[in-house]
């Protein structure tokens, strides 16, 4: 039988804010247990949540940017349930009224677009953690992360393949870091994923019994558990088996998928609106604010890279998938006044390649706007060669100097003097009358041995469209 | 000195009559002297002291404010920095909170020096003050009966004048009732015009604190310094206070007030109904026109609250797990052993029963039955005020159907103990301001006067309050061996 995969992921971005959604005790990831929880943040007797503006604000953003309808007011509710790591007995969170209501996202996979459709966007508070490690048995809680506020994206079950899941979650990804809502960094959680998998027989209507999978925080393990737990499913179904709705976790070191809980196990949460917090109103005002703040987006960036720049879609693609970088390259095009082209390869290629390789982030690049542009500028004028270009990168990427600079210290600038290279040339044919005579006699290919020569006697320097021409006239 | 109402102990303070630490002394001394009756769960004496003396600097230095220098007390549901918070229950029997209320920090900042923590009902669960973990409160008329609850430590004390003044708190008629049965005024303000920072949540749309005192003059200088927007608290509503001594005397010529028949029907003790008579009768005499209103959906409230109320505090008290702070049981087994034998065996039987009403009124499939319906008829309740304060000034009734029963009467019938609810709870389900004042006795036991009026009007409440304890000296009756 032919199956069909049908998947719907929630995504857990969290919110790029100073404090916490509740408190004002600092997000800042990586402190000393329990050194970032304040009163509240603890659950203690008598304390009371206030909510942070600056996540309402980044919420109808993210709403914003994808079409969403913003809902004018939405509701905050208890989720009731009991866990050490939970202070309150109760996360906060929203459920009939959610901030962001239905939207959309565009994918591409293998060139074909895909329209996925966002059910919703709510705002919740983050739980504490539980270590198990080191404590002789026990457990210990450690409640900085708890209150970190975080925005829950929730997709319509419109995925058909883990390639389209990854595609997705890539796209999300994107987004909430160039509306600068999320940085995320997956290692540190700031960005997580929950997939809900089934399968169906093709053609068929209903959808089959979901299980849904955690622990899944990379695009690489998205991909691999995705494919497993429909392998698993396939298999089940055609043992005879049929797939229980439960939660189960991805254990990368097998890969594989394991039950954590079934459906009859799952807590009823007892959602209710939270007394302690007034509905959240989203004023025309605010609306318009945000509107005007909104960056552009990328799918709308890309599609002006490709007019603007003449850029075919692989290196659009690549020149957007961070504000950062479209910003860098924008910069680079700006201050070098070169070709967007010659500048689109250098950002991409070499440029890229050297992030990649250091591990770095755009904003981390020893190479700042100016000192690309003032290289690429001396390739434009032919000051130096493409080759010689590649030297002074590398100079460049130790961060002390500029082009111009390293080209002076380094005495790079290419011989364009007709002169010079003629002297050079004239005595390379007076060394070699043999390549001469072979030359003269029909064999073409050792022209490169005379341009090799000549280059090579220069130190890389002389200007190849030179060194050609009068190449071609003293072998006549 | 003990029998002075503030205003009266603040000019002789500044008098010099005599000292703050004079005072606080003898308030001090009076509380050990009447340790029977149980009000206190923690007498802050060495702190009480303390303050005193800085108080007393203060009003030396000519730099005191009204309550500069005068002995209070805190119901133990305010959070209280070094000094054991427990609200009534074994839960929070080893609990020292780390920070302030807001309003506990608001009667520091005032000068007003704190004698120590009020006996409560459990989590101010009850009508009687019987369900605290440190024992019933005796009510000083009568020591065979109950003060009322939950605020019962707080109106025992302010009526055995052994505080000067209180707080208390009130989700269902908490302050307005222990006041009613100890002839002490008591004052729930509007919803959100006291801070709930710090104050230990029961039901949260509903709780708010108020004062306790022996005059409504006492409780309009108490208001001042508690209300007031707090950016801690959500709900706190961010309006300009207005000054509640201002208008104390202003004539209530003219002043329409409505009786809601629902309050003079059947249950109503006819003793008890006429003393509410009489009383209404002096306000005639004042100039006021009486008039009978309707509040058709009152008889819900009782049902209403009781699915409301637990509702929201089965989340509230969820955080009492023993895993951060509060009692935790011995050895426990895992996870789940904790949760249950901590919980099982630091609260008490009532929380317990609450918990369960409000655990299955939010459970799937019964959530829309329970707690939305009773959204829905708590508005029409709102709406039934409304409509009276369209026609009239303020609304006046009974507080309670009988004067203060007897200790252990009502116990063992749950159902019963709630109905004596019905005449306070529509009030929180509305988010109105009311008090309750001393208007007579039936057999030696006091009876109170329920005032009600619309959003944010406490001055005027205040204002009908204080003129008839102008004419009428309720007020100042003071229990047999308490003088």
């Amino acid at each position: 039988m032919e199956w069909e995969t049908v998947i719907g992921l929630e995504i857990h971005a969290q919110l790029a804010t100073k404090s916490k959604i509740f408190s004002s005790a600092s997000t800042a990831y990586g402190a000393e247990p329990n050194t970032q929880a304040c009163a509240v943040d603890l659950g203690l007797p008598g304390v009371l949540p206030v909510l942070n503006q600056q996540v309402v604000r980044m919420a109808v953003k993210f709403g914003m940017a994808i079409g969403a309808e913003i809902a004018p007011y939405s509701v905050f509710a208890r989720k009731n349930y009991f866990y050490p790591d939970l202070p309150k007995g109760y996360q906060i969170s929203q459920m009939d009224h959610p901030i962001v209501g239905f939207g959309h996202i565009d994918i591409d996979v293998n060139g074909t677009k895909k329209r996925i459709g966002v059910t919703r966007a709510h705002l919740e508070e983050d739980a504490g953690k539980s270590l198990h490690e080191n404590f002789h048995g026990s457990t210990g809680i450690d409640l900085n992360r708890a209150g970190t506020p975080l925005l829950e994206i929730v997709s319509e079950p419109d995925m058909r393949s883990a390639q389209e899941a990854v595609a997705y979650m890539r796209k999300i990804h994107d987004l909430v870091r160039y509306l600068e809502i999320c940085d995320g960094n997956m290692q540190e959680g700031s960005f997580r994923c929950d997939a809900n998998v089934s399968v169906r027989p093709k053609g068929q209507e209903s959808l089959g019994t979901r299980a849904e999978l955690k622990n899944i925080n990379s695009f690489k393990f998205v991909e691999k558990a995705i494919n497993i737990e429909i392998e698993r499913q396939i298999d089940l179904i055609e043992g005879g088996g049929t797939v229980v709705q439960e939660t189960r976790l991805y254990d990368a070191d097998n890969n594989e998928t394991r039950s954590m809980r079934s459906k009859e196990e799952a807590n009823d949460y007892r959602y209710f609106p939270d007394p302690d917090l007034l509905p959240v109103e989203i004023t025309d005002e605010l609306r318009e604010q945000v509107k005007a703040d909104l960056p552009e987006l990328p799918d709308a960036k890309k599609l002006r890279f490709k007019e603007q720049y003449a850029q075919d879609d692989e290196i659009a693609t690549t020149l957007t998938s961070s504000r950062q970088l479209a910003d860098f390259y924008e910069a680079v095009v700006e201050i070098s006044g070169c070709e967007a082209k010659l500048c689109a390869n250098w950002v991409c290629g070499n440029f890229l390649a050297a992030l990649n390789k250091a591990g770095l982030n755009i904003n981390k690049t020893p190479i700042c706007q100016d000192r690309l542009a003032g290289l690429l500028k001396r390739i434009a004028d032919q000051t130096i060669s493409g080759k010689i270009a590649k030297q002074v990168f590398e100079e460049l990427w130790k961060g002390h100097a500029t082009a111009d600079e390293i080209i002076e210290q380094q005495g790079l600038k290419q011989i364009t003097d007709s002169n010079a290279i003629e002297a050079i040339i004239d005595k390379i044919i007076a060394d070699n009358p043999n390549q001469v005579k072979q030359y003269l006699s029909g064999k073409e290919k050792v022209f490169g041995f005379f341009v090799g020569q000549t280059m090579k006697a220069s130190q890389g320097k002389a200007n190849p469209n030179e060194v050609n021409k009068i190449l071609h006239n003293k072998l006549k | 000195m003990h029998n002075k109402t503030i205003t009266e102990l603040a000019k002789d303070l500044r008098e010099g009559k005599f000292s703050s630490v004079e005072l606080t002394q003898s308030y001090l001394d009076r509380i050990k002297k009447h340790s029977e009756l149980n009000c206190f769960i923690t007498v802050a004496e060495d702190f009480a002291i303390e303050s005193a003396k800085m108080a007393d600097i203060k009003l030396a230095n000519g730099d005191a404010s009204p309550l500069t220098g005068i002995p209070i007390a805190q119901k133990d549901i305010f959070c209280t920095q070094g000094t054991k918070t427990s609200c009534g229950s074994k839960m929070l029997d080893n609990f020292i909170s780390p920070y302030n209320a807001t309003v506990v920090e608001k009667f520091n900042h005032s000068g007003a020096v704190m004698l120590g923590k009020l006996n409560m009902d459990e989590f101010a669960m009850g009508s009687s003050n019987e369900t605290s973990f440190y024992g019933a409160v005796q009510n000083p008329w009568d020591t065979s009966t109950v003060p009322g609850g939950s605020s019962g430590g707080s109106a025992s004390a302010v009526a055995a004048h052994l505080t000067a003044a209180a707080t208390g708190t009130d989700t269902g008629g908490s302050i307005r009732q222990p006041a009613a049965f100890c002839g002490i005024t008591g004052l729930k303000p509007t919803y959100g015009r006291v801070s709930r920072y710090g104050m230990i949540a029961f039901a949260s749309s509903l709780d708010q604190a108020g004062p306790m005192t022996r005059s409504a003059e006492d409780a309009a200088t108490l208001l001042q310094t508690m209300s007031g927007f707090d950016p801690k608290d959500s709900t706190s509503m961010n309006k300009p206070v207005p000054d509640y001594s201002m208008g104390l005397n202003n004539s209530l010529e003219g002043l329409k007030i409505g009786l809601p028949k629902e309050f003079f029907s059947e249950g109503l003790n006819d003793s008890v109904a006429r003393v509410i008579e009489t009383a209404v009768d002096e306000y005639r005499k004042m100039g006021a026109e009486i008039k009978e209103v309707s509040l058709p959906h009152m008889k819900l409230s009782i049902p209403v609250y009781y699915v409301i109320a637990p509702a929201e505090c089965s989340a509230n008290l969820s955080r009492f797990d023993g895993v951060r702070f509060g009692y935790r049981c011995d050895e426990p087994k895992d996870l789940n052993d904790l949760y249950i034998r901590s919980r099982g065996e630091a609260f008490g039987d009532e929380v317990k029963r609450r918990i369960l009403m409000g655990t299955y009124a939010l459970s799937a499939g019964y959530y829309d039955a329970y707690y939305i319906k009773a959204q829905k008829a708590r508005r029409l309740i709102s709406e039934d005020f409304k409509q009276a304060f369209s026609e009239v000034d303020v609304l006046m009734g009974p507080v309670s159907p009988s004067t203060a029963f007897g200790l252990g009467e009502k116990t063992g019938d749950p159902i019963e103990m709630y109905l004596a609810d019905i005449y306070t709870i529509a009030v929180n389900l509305a988010g109105l301001p009311a008090i309750s004042i001393p208007a007579g006795f039936v057999n030696e036991k006091p009876v109170g006067l329920q005032i009600i009026s619309n959003y944010f009007t406490e001055p005027h409440l205040l204002n009908v309050a204080h003129k008839y304890q102008q004419t009428t000296n309720w007020h100042q009756q003071t229990p047999k061996g308490f003088e």
